[in-house]
């Protein structure tokens, strides 16, 4: 479909909302279509390969302060007039939303979205021959992980006069070494395919599997860290979900004070939806423009993100933040950044440390604590103890149990690296850069044996 | 829709393909959430198309389209094709499918009162009414939901499978949080992930949300004057909807033949069962035994026939303590030189599908909860779960529960707030003295287990009781 069939298919549905419920009916509507190729792999060989497209349209009416929402694939004449129908019935029984905010005005995009042709046409072939340099790369250990390529086209319009489009591509390579007992890990994320390294990222996971090998348990307690940027995700996606969220805010539910020193001075995060890494659309889910969001200077507490709902709530504008389901979830920043410091990479960072740790990943963060964000979750895929600045031994899998915030409060950050890397946070779809962490304290709370 | 399938199939064998199927499906889902009150969201999706996989020597391809004609899901058939080649770039091992009994039926889960017919009115009363109930009995922030999925697949297969099935699916849940000076408290009912089930309506009526609302906004709020859970080593009792998820999270996920291969490595992870050990391994106590069966009725992880055409069929995972089954697929098992396959399913036409558990449950023993409290002199009782960690060889768990209280000298004493314990999987299930009997077993079941990649939202159902285990560490904290 091309984007002047996604605008007159949303006029279209909006046409048939004022049909159906009435010329004051207000409606919104989304069109968009998205195609994602992923080349999976394990044991060194393709063993998943799929591409799905997919064509959708997202409606939501509002009928005299209530309102309800519909989607469909279905772009026919018939389906469309029984999904707006549908949507209508669905709102009038329902009380008026008293705190319901109103559509986006019409506003002009800061953007139109990162894009490039090659990505958006990217074939199975081209995806696969990534997989094929990873696999070599990694001299005959075993490997496992996936290559994706994505394109999304989307067309939002309102009836309040709002009618924005934009396309994003996305690309992303994350893999595993594996020897006895340990993996090594490589990723990177992108907007092009063509700029994946699938050689590089190969060498990376192997040479850290050979690192990781006959791991030793430690003892728990608590550590000194040098986090590598995958692990610097994980923490942001927590403060972003439960502190830096305009809902919980509001309910009283965030640990976030504004204009109050919360984290240390070295620490810097913005949400980037218009930068050049940005796989987002221009646009949220409600149609308002997005645009850069500084949340954390210089360790202050800057910013709260917004949609429409709770941004009237507080009295300030939304920030672009809206995501579908957004009256449960809030709205949250999914292109966030870490601004890097001068400390060189994770190496440089943990040849600084007199005794402590140096971990790649993070597995399977849960919240303890939402107010004081205290999470517990797991090392993967190499920790290494450090003394004196050197390798004293690979470590094998800890547990700890640690408030993100405390951990990153001031004078808790000892350096920041320049190392900032594109992470995938499982997708291309969304993209985190940040650089490696040197931390003051973690607390571990068990390993391999308990 | 037959024919669409079909299509996609034939034009997958014209292009080269060894083996095909296809699965056509219309989808149509229905949620609603209230808080404080109001109903906050109210969404209904409708989702139509079809999703070909095609083998080619050694190498799957998989292509999913929207609301096909018969030209395009031929196309996609070819596609598929074309995508099971361009794996061959970096091919693996021969692979074979172990053999099925190869049907044309029709199946349908059962359902009395259709979900999607009840008047949004009433559904919308029921949320809203059990919101403002929990907030008039003191909370701070409540919230109900629904959700009801109707789904009508067609799977079709080159080897001559002809299937339709129609399985409806409905739940709901509730919660009550309490928000004091520096704490945040939360009681839910059945539990955070609610009850759900391939049932209709009737589920839902059965849970009587309304008659539990006060009380857990009352247990939110108490449990923020509620002393802290001590830590250290005790005796620990779960209800049965933690027994749930220790066993989806302990036993269902490290019994995945996929993991177990390695074919989950990079992302959900592997195991830490070893195929060599099948049959002869020590998981648990004698007392543990645990199923997958596909055939349990209204249970959530149940079907006519799973995404390849297998059909349902009961499964020993651990009988007596012994590890004895694998949750598989077509290929898969045939990898691991197993012959039954029948728990793979995939979420919608779009996705492929994998191995997925099923009802994956614990069989039910001789003894009572009271009787479990009645017996210990020192321990602590937690249910509902709150929080969940395990590392990705599901091994080293840590599980944090809503609520937990004392034990003392055989009676629940005071209530305790922040309950966590934490283990090593044989060695906490190896611990396991007493389990709950059968009038209180419970089919629990899970909409929302995460696997794989474009990522999936299964559906699983898991039968448990309560059960007590010795020597559990308790109480960690940050």
């Amino acid at each position: 479909m091309t984007e002047h069939a996604r605008e007159q298919l949303a006029a279209r549905v909006l046409d048939l909302a004022r049909s159906v419920a009435g010329p004051s009916a207000q409606a919104e509507v989304t069109v968009s279509s998205t195609v994602r190729g992923l080349t999976r792999f394990a044991r060194s060989f393709v063993h998943q390969n799929v591409v799905d497209t997919s064509e959708r349209i997202r409606l939501r009416v509002v009928v005299d302060g209530s309102w309800a929402a519909v989607s469909t694939d279905r772009a026919d004449a018939d389906s469309l007039l029984a999904a707006v129908e549908s949507a209508v019935a669905a709102a009038r029984v329902r009380r008026p939303d008293a705190a319901f905010p109103g559509l986006a005005p019409p506003a002009p995009l800061a953007g139109a979205g990162n894009w490039d042709d090659a990505t958006a046409d990217a074939t199975p072939d081209q995806r696969a021959a990534v997989v094929r340099e990873f696999v070599a790369a990694a001299g005959g250990l075993e490997t496992a992980g996936y290559v994706e390529s994505m394109r999304t086209e989307s067309v939002y319009a309102n009836t309040a006069g709002q009618t924005v489009s934009g396309r994003a591509t996305g690309a992303a390579a994350d893999g595993i070494a594996r020897v006895p007992g340990a993996d090594g890990v490589g990723r990177q994320g992108s907007v092009r395919l063509g700029e994946l390294g699938g050689a590089g990222l190969g060498r990376i996971a192997a040479a850290k599997a050979r690192a990781g090998a006959s791991p030793v348990d430690l003892p728990p307690g608590d550590y000194e860290v040098v986090l590598e940027p995958a692990c610097v995700a994980d923490i942001l996606r927590f403060l972003l979900v439960h502190g830096f969220n305009g809902r919980p805010v509001g309910e009283g539910r965030s640990f976030v004070r504004l204009g109050e020193q919360q984290f240390d001075a070295a620490l810097r995060i913005w949400d980037g939806p218009l930068d050049e890494l940005s796989t987002a659309l221009p646009y949220d889910a409600e149609g308002t423009p997005r645009q850069r969001l500084d949340l954390v200077v210089d360790g202050v507490s800057a910013a709260i993100a917004h949609d429409r709902r709770t941004a009237a709530a507080a009295g300030a504008a939304s920030t672009g933040h809206a995501v579908e389901g957004g009256e449960r979830w809030g709205a949250v920043p999914d292109q966030p950044r870490v601004g890097a410091g001068d400390g060189g990479s994770s190496a440089d960072l943990a040849a600084t440390m007199r005794r402590g740790l140096l971990v790649s990943d993070f597995w399977y963060t849960r919240i303890l604590d939402p107010r004081t964000v205290v999470i517990t979750g797991l090392t993967r895929n190499g920790v290494w103890l450090i003394e004196d600045g050197e390798v004293a031994a690979p470590v094998s899998t800890l547990r700890f149990t640690q408030s993100y915030p405390k951990a990153l409060a001031p004078g808790a950050i000892l350096a920041v690296g320049s190392d900032a890397s594109a992470v995938p946070v499982r997708t291309a779809s969304e993209l985190v850069q940040t650089p490696s962490l040197h931390l003051a304290g973690w607390h571990i709370t068990g390993n391999a044996a308990g | 829709m037959f024919d669409v399938a079909s299509a996609a199939v034939e034009a997958a064998l014209a292009a080269g393909a060894r083996y095909a199927d296809a699965r056509a499906m219309h989808q149509r889902n229905e949620s609603m959430s209230a808080r404080n009150g109001d109903v906050e969201d109210l969404s209904q999706r409708e989702s139509v198309g079809v999703g070909v996989r095609a083998l080619v020597g050694s190498s799957w391809g998989f292509v999913a389209v929207p609301d096909p004609t018969d030209a395009e899901a031929r196309r996609a058939g070819e596609r598929a094709v074309a995508v099971a080649r361009a794996s061959a770039q970096v091919p693996g091992p021969d692979v074979s499918l172990v053999p099925i009994e190869v049907r044309r039926d029709s199946w349908a889960s059962p359902c009395e009162e259709d979900p999607l017919s009840v008047p949004l009115t009433e559904k919308g009363d029921l949320v809203a009414g059990v919101t403002a109930t929990m907030r008039a009995a003191g909370a701070s922030l409540a919230e109900a939901s629904y959700q009801v999925w109707d789904t009508a697949k067609w799977f079709v297969s080159s080897e001559g499978a002809r299937i339709d099935q129609r399985v409806r699916e409905c739940g709901a849940a509730m919660s009550a949080t309490a928000i004091g000076a520096g704490e945040t408290q939360r009681r839910s009912y059945p539990g955070i992930r609610g009850q759900y089930g391939t049932r209709g309506w009737e589920l839902v009526r059965e849970l009587d949300l309304p008659g539990h609302a006060a009380r857990i906004a009352e247990e939110a709020q108490a449990l923020l004057v509620a002393p802290e859970c001590p830590a250290g080593e005790t005796t620990l009792i779960l209800g049965s909807e933690q027994m749930a998820l220790q066993i989806h999270e302990s036993v269902g996920h490290a019994t995945e033949l996929d993991r177990i291969l390695g074919w989950e490595a990079a992302y959900a992870g592997t195991s830490w069962l070893d195929l060599a050990e099948l049959g002869q391994l020590r998981f648990g106590s004698d007392l543990m035994t645990i199923t997958a069966d596909a055939t349990l009725p209204g249970a959530l992880g149940s079907f006519g026939y799973d995404d390849e055409g297998t059909p349902a069929a009961p499964q020993d995972i651990v009988r007596d303590g012994i590890w004895t089954g694998v949750l598989s697929g077509r290929d898969s098992a045939s990898v691991a030189g197993l012959s039954y396959g029948g728990m793979v399913r995939a979420d919608g036409w779009a996705r492929l599908p994998m191995v997925r558990m099923t009802n994956v449950g614990l069989l039910p023993g001789e003894s009572s909860l009271a009787e479990m409290i009645a017996a210990t002199d020192d321990g602590i009782l937690m249910d509902t779960n709150r929080s969940w960690s395990i590392d990705d060889r599901r091994l080293n768990f840590q599980f944090g529960c809503e609520v937990g209280w004392e034990i003392r000298n055989g009676q629940r004493g005071r209530m305790l707030r922040n309950p966590t314990y934490t283990g090593i999987s044989p060695r906490f299930w190896g611990s396991m003295d007493m389990i709950g009997n059968r009038s209180e077993w419970t089919f629990w079941g899970t909409p929302n287990c995460g696997k794989g990649q474009p990522s999936q939202v299964g559906h699983t159902g898991h039968p448990s009781v309560p059960a007590r285990f010795q020597g559990v560490r308790v109480g960690v904290r940050g």
